[in-house]
């Protein structure tokens, strides 16, 4: 069976924190650029200005926009989440937060891994307004998207599989779940047309939807006769062989707990376990009918919560606070 | 296009060249390397050396500079021309180095216990009992092994007539030799046709070592020590190193926030909960190490350490006090310092020192003044500093003034015109001043990293070769 595991190979809780945030910040820049890509793509109609207003509620980011920009439009937007080092959910700055999580880690990550964050952060905090103009935006979040998918590869394939990376793996599904409840909360609030929740509807929003999932394809492979509103939902929630639902990222956080606690014995794993066990037989026992008749939204507040929680849970019990 | 070979209109003039080595017969190897780099084109070798540059830069090898805020990451130049030392200079230069570094171990030992030195008279009493780099909580205590030095930086030059001469020890924190290494890799990566053959040595035991001598230091009867390399952090000027350190070792880098001390023991705080450490390896300086002890509003040490290390809880190196011994005005006394408890003259001299408290000394200085570097040794030395050659008529009558007033307070050094290598500057190869800091590590014995970091002044006749100063390093090469 498995190696035995030097049990002197102890890992400091404070670096468990930090290859945690690693991954999610990563996890962010993706998400993001994804957002923004699918967002300027389907944006081009009359209906733009409320696309970018919908990847502000996302973020929960209106009211830190409006303060700074009249209006949410793609050069507005584009700057506030490619640019702004003062936005806390910009792109900008979750890189510097990457870096600073992985010069924190940089004795236990692998030279690889360093030199290309280290490079992505340069080429990120090199851009200007003109190379994020709306024409030049696509072309910005294909580097962003290869940048982050690059580095999720360097650490597939280099990263040292002890604690640490059951951690960064942790930080990438909580990252995960938490990213795809935004994104179905606030697209289903905007493409359910009012009292109608299998009505036609724009096959484009939905097209834009699954694109920024990175769920385009299987979709239509796993339901070629069109769009179904409880079907999309199901998909992005509970299909578990799809990599971006929340009920994948659920049984990978689960897996990475279960290992922890059993072969490294860290007890603190304890909370974590509860409640992710609870929140993961919430999602399960549920069909996406239950789950849409007692309303999609709270049920997603209460997931975003959870998830919430269970961050803090791990911080808590495993990281040193 | 220059087609011209790298040293074609190189000309040290009249200093002593590290690779031409004028007047000395000639040595296979540095033969064979002069005629690889005839033949290298400069704009090839200024392309490799952009090579080198994007490298170091996208690997993030930088060194902190406080004073700019917007960006606190500068790489450390890299100049690709190596400097080379022969297998009989590095004999030697090993040889004064575990020498030095031995006297070094025994003279802290007595200070902290018989004081033996002091009352044969050797070393002024109150020049060591009332340093402020003398500890006092390291009083009668004693380290694993009677080592208090466990990474010992020594400073060496070379004057124009190509003699070695110690500049000054650092028994503190040295640190450089992350460097020192990555200079080879970066040479193995865009010059390694000019290194073939050469039978270079290598550098790539340092982490196995220190993490040996870490070990042998360990409070006795552990039979896998748990050892740490302690850190500042993140924004530290040499965290860089310290990450380097800490992956060679394999050893977890901390800070002083992931340690405490409980019932008497080092714990850190991991994942499992706590766990034992038994030896520290601390890149932080001592006013930090302990609030309990030093300074009260530390937050980069451990409270309650000092304690622990002296009921042999844990290890330190290196251990604390150490400064006592590499301060400028007990340098002077070092040639005697190794007299006393060797038995033997210094293999690498000092720069010839005048301690001007005595009367000989004091003499000498002010007949010579005009062509001596006059330096304070009060531990806020640096200022009050006289370089005679370039000092006015007024500046030296004033500092005679201020010298015969004080005399303890100065020693003073010939001007030492240092040793030069061939370096790569915008305006072609020109000769640069270099200096030499081997590394000596140092358990129950003493090892000596092949070679060392050299450093560059990269400004035309600048002696400072210090980073913050435009300095460089390059490739040191130890031949076999």
């Amino acid at each position: 069976m498995s190696e035995t595991v030097s049990a002197s190979k102890h890992l400091i809780a404070r670096h468990a924190g930090s290859a945690l945030w690693l991954a999610r910040y990563m996890e962010r820049i993706e998400n993001l650029a994804r957002l923004l890509d699918v967002t300027k793509t389907f944006a081009g109609d009359a209906e733009g200005g409320r696309n970018w207003l919908s990847l502000l509620r996302i973020n929960g980011d209106q009211a830190a926009f409006f303060a700074k920009h009249a209006a949410p439009e793609a050069a507005s937007v584009a700057q506030f989440y490619l640019l702004d080092a003062e936005n806390p959910t910009s792109v900008r700055t979750s890189i510097r937060y990457a870096r600073e999580n992985a010069r924190t880690l940089r004795a236990l990550i692998s030279t690889e891994m360093w030199l290309q964050i280290n490079v992505l952060h340069g080429a990120i905090c090199g851009l200007s307004v003109a190379d994020i103009e709306p024409e030049e935006l696509s072309g910005v979040c294909a580097v962003l998207k290869e940048g982050v998918q690059a580095h999720t590869g360097i650490t597939e394939g280099t990263l040292y599989r002890d604690q640490c990376w059951h951690f960064y793996m942790m930080g990438r599904h909580l990252e995960r779940a938490d990213q795809i409840t935004r994104l179905i909360d606030t697209k289903f609030n905007a493409l359910l047309p009012p009292a109608a929740t299998d009505a036609a509807i724009d096959a484009g929003e939905w097209n834009a939807l699954l694109r920024a999932a990175a769920g385009y394809h299987a979709y239509r492979r796993e339901y070629p006769h069109g769009y179904v509103p409880r079907e999309v939902a199901g998909f992005l929630l509970l299909n578990t062989t799809f990599p971006r639902s929340a009920g994948l990222s659920l049984a990978q956080l689960d897996w990475h707990l279960t290992t922890l606690r059993s072969r490294y014995n860290l007890r603190g794993c304890t909370p974590a376990m509860g409640r992710l066990d609870n929140l993961q037989s919430m999602l399960s026992s549920q069909t996406v009918d239950d789950i849409l008749g007692r309303g999609l939204s709270p049920f997603l507040d209460w997931m975003q919560r959870e998830l919430g929680a269970l961050h803090e849970d791990i911080m808590t019990g495993l990281c040193g606070g | 296009m220059r087609q011209d070979g790298v040293l074609a209109e190189y000309d040290p003039g009249d200093l002593f060249c590290e690779m031409l080595r004028p007047g000395q017969p000639p040595h296979p190897a540095l033969s064979q390397l002069c005629d690889r780099l005839r033949h290298l084109p400069i704009d090839a070798l200024r392309r490799r050396a952009a090579d080198a540059e994007r490298d170091l830069l996208e690997r993030g090898i930088t060194f902190t500079v406080y004073s700019d805020a917007t960006a606190i990451d500068r790489i450390l130049p890299f100049d690709l021309i190596p400097r080379v030392i022969t297998a009989e200079e590095w004999h030697t230069l090993e040889a004064g180095v575990i020498q030095r570094v031995r006297a070094l171990n025994l003279f802290l030992h007595d200070v902290y216990h018989e004081r033996k030195i002091l009352a044969d008279g050797v070393v002024p009493r109150e020049l060591i009992l009332g340093n402020a780099a003398y500890c006092q909580a390291m009083i009668g205590f004693d380290p694993p092994c009677g080592t208090y030095v466990h990474v010992c930086g020594t400073d060496i030059i070379r004057d124009d007539a190509g003699r070695f001469m110690v500049l000054e020890d650092n028994a503190r924190t040295p640190s450089g030799v992350a460097y020192v290494v990555e200079n080879r890799h970066m040479t193995l990566r865009v010059l390694s046709d000019l290194m073939a053959g050469l039978h270079v040595r290598g550098v790539d035991e340092y982490g196995l070592r220190l993490h040996r001598a870490m070990t042998e230091i360990a409070p006795a009867g552990l039979s896998d020590p748990q050892v740490v390399l302690l850190s500042p952090g993140i924004f530290n000027s040499a965290y860089f190193e310290h990450v380097f350190l800490a992956r060679e070792m394999g050893v977890p880098l901390v800070e002083g926030e992931d340690l405490l001390v409980e019932n008497d023991r080092v714990w850190m705080r991991t994942t499992a909960g706590l766990a034992p450490v038994h030896t520290i390896y601390r890149r932080l300086n001592d006013d930090f190490l302990d609030p309990d002890v030093f300074r009260p509003d530390s937050h980069l040490g451990v409270r309650g350490l000092m304690e622990a290390w002296r009921r042999g809880a844990v290890s330190i190196a290196n251990a604390v006090g150490t400064g006592v011994a590499d301060d400028k005005a007990v340098y002077a006394y070092m040639p005697r310092i190794i007299r006393y408890y060797l038995g033997e003259d210094a293999i690498l001299p000092n720069v010839d020192t005048r301690i001007c408290a005595e009367a000989e000394g004091l003499a000498y200085t002010l007949a010579h003044l005009h062509e001596l570097v006059v330096k304070p040794v009060a531990e806020s030395g640096g200022y009050g500093l006289l370089i005679g050659p370039h000092a006015s008529k007024a500046e030296l009558a004033e500092f005679r003034d201020r010298l015969k007033a004080d005399p303890a307070n100065y020693i003073s050094q010939p001007m030492i015109q240092l040793s030069v290598s061939p370096t790569l500057c915008d305006a072609g190869v020109k000769a640069r001043h270099i200096d030499l800091r081997p590394f000596a590590v140092t358990g129950r014995d003493t090892w000596v990293l092949p070679g060392g970091l050299t450093r560059v002044a990269l400004r035309p006749g600048s002696l400072v070769v210090n980073s913050s100063q435009g300095g460089g390093s390059k490739d040191t090469w130890v031949l076999a």
